[in-house]
């Protein structure tokens, strides 16, 4: 056994090398009125990589997702205090371009939600929103979206037909291409594999990790053997707080905090 | 630990660590009648050794059976999934341990019609103790989920090592003395052997045992004791 291998074996979670920082959470906590439902969370989520948010429903990880893009601004009563610094520009400043924003962190929700418009449309909308390209350039564009979204053999020949002609599992793949089309820099999941079958999950997974090649992805998701599949970090939250982060490998085979163990052993949740 | 929310989880593991349970008391009789029939040329003892053997290769395959269901079924994670992982090891641990068991049977067996040395089998008669200390010990760590008495048999492995040396010395010298023992004490050397074994799998379950609490490892290497053995060049 070589000298590395065995400090492997003996280092802590502690010592988990990470990449650079592109979001960086500090001291966030976020209120719907007057509910307090994040708690001082503190967390980075590391250049191309995967972190997946686990717990019991109501912990809070889909608000914190929400937090990363604004989503919440749409609603009144719903503040978020703290920083959260996207490449160190702090994503709640009251002044930031909220779609210049929304167009650097996209996001893919639970269930699909493709525009009633074609295939094409669908894709073509949001590169339109930010950028004047001539045609040829915006076919590539949309061409390129949806190979990378795994979805390109199955409607090269039905770019016109409807978004909602699609399947539950196509109609995801669809939204991921919409998201990846604006060229993003952080792509948030909230349960996206949640109303889709095994193999479209696979597909879905199996992407999530060609992705991270070029994003930065935070997964919020109720399967454990997913997030333990397509994440390197995992942070598993409860009551607003974040119990535990580490590598997913150590969170799911020999996590340190009771509670996190309980639930992903299916003892509490 | 507290239960799972579905209560049919925990039976499986607890069904699953009945089998070991199980697989433990019959693998420690299976050497100690064994090392009794060898040390008092029962022959009728060591044929009930043989036999109780496929019980034990049984079980083991209900084990893995059984671990190989509930991590279809259960997808289990960390503890859970050590302690199936667990299982599987110890459980093909205690069937070597069977095997070894048996194979000293099978000696005692074919040596019922040899020559009778007493005093050949006494260094044997204390290894095949140490041995089943040993796999008591470690069986209960597990049982327990105690590491630390999984670590004290994991370190304690280097004196069995070293009664093995010793016994292949006084075995060399009798052969020596008189090569009509030659074939006794080859016999002996073999079960020696078998009995040394026997402490590699109660230190593998020790290590089992460490990665199933704590989910790390203990290190590689483990203190030493034989030295003979290793100029003979048979380890």
């Amino acid at each position: 056994m070589t000298d590395l291998a065995v400090m492997e074996n003996t280092s802590g979670p502690a010592v988990a090398k990470q990449p650079r920082a592109k979001l960086e959470i500090q001291g966030l906590n976020f209120y719907y009125g007057t509910t307090h439902a994040l708690k001082n969370i503190n967390l980075s989520l590391a250049t191309n990589t995967v972190t997946a948010f686990i717990g019991p429903s109501g912990c809070g990880k889909s608000t914190l997702l929400r937090v990363l893009n604004r989503m919440y601004d749409l609603y009144p009563g719903q503040r978020a205090e703290g920083e959260v610094l996207l490449d160190n520009e702090n994503v709640l400043n009251p002044q930031l371009d909220l779609n210049l924003l929304r167009a650097r962190v996209g996001m893919v929700f639970q269930k699909p939600t493709p525009f009633p418009m074609t295939i094409y449309e669908n894709i073509a909308f949001g590169i339109k929103l930010y950028e004047n390209l001539p045609k040829s350039e915006l076919d590539g564009r949309v061409e390129a979206a949806l190979k990378g979204a795994a979805l390109w053999t199955e409607v090269k020949d039905k770019l016109n037909a409807s978004g909602l002609s699609l399947s539950g599992g196509q109609q995801q793949r669809l939204c991921i291409a919409r998201t990846v089309a604006i060229q993003p820099e952080v792509i948030l999941f909230d349960e996206p594999c949640s109303a889709l079958d095994p193999i479209s999950t696979a597909k879905v997974e199996e992407l999530i990790d060609e992705l991270k090649a070029k994003y930065t992805i935070a997964i919020v998701t109720h399967n454990m053997q997913q997030a333990a599949r397509v994440s390197e970090f995992t942070a598993f939250m409860y009551l607003g707080e974040i119990v535990e982060y580490g590598r997913t490998d150590r969170i799911f085979t020999s996590p340190e905090k009771r509670q996190t163990q309980d639930y992903i052993t299916g003892r509490f949740g | 630990m507290t239960e799972h929310i579905v209560t049919s989880y925990d039976l499986e593991l607890e069904a699953l660590g009945r089998s070991i349970a199980e697989m433990g008391g019959i693998a420690e009789k299976m050497l100690s009648d064994a090392m009794d029939a060898l040390v008092t040329m029962d022959v009728e003892l060591a044929r009930t050794v043989v036999s109780a053997d496929p019980r034990l290769d049984a079980l083991q395959r209900q084990v893995e059976d059984a671990a190989v269901m509930t991590i279809a079924r259960r997808q289990p994670m960390a503890v859970d999934l050590r302690a199936i992982v667990a299982s599987i090891r110890v459980s093909g641990d205690l069937e070597r341990v069977g095997d070894l068991a048996k194979n000293i049977a099978k000696r005692a067996i074919k040596l019922g019609a040899e020559p009778r040395m007493p005093r050949a089998t006494i260094g044997l008669k204390h290894m095949g103790e140490f041995a089943l200390l040993q796999l008591k010990e470690v069986l209960d760590a597990y049982s327990a989920r105690d590491v630390e008495r999984a670590r004290a048999v994991w370190m304690r492995d280097a004196e069995l090592d070293a009664l093995e040396d010793s016994v292949f010395r006084d075995l060399l010298t009798f052969m020596m003395e008189d090569p009509r023992n030659i074939s006794f004490c080859t016999h002996l050397l073999f079960c020696s052997k078998n009995i040394e074994r026997v402490g590699d799998h109660a230190t593998n379950i020790a290590e089992t045992v460490y990665y199933l609490v704590t989910g790390g490892n203990l290190p590689m290497e483990r203190p030493k004791g034989g030295s003979i053995n290793m100029a003979a060049g048979t380890k």
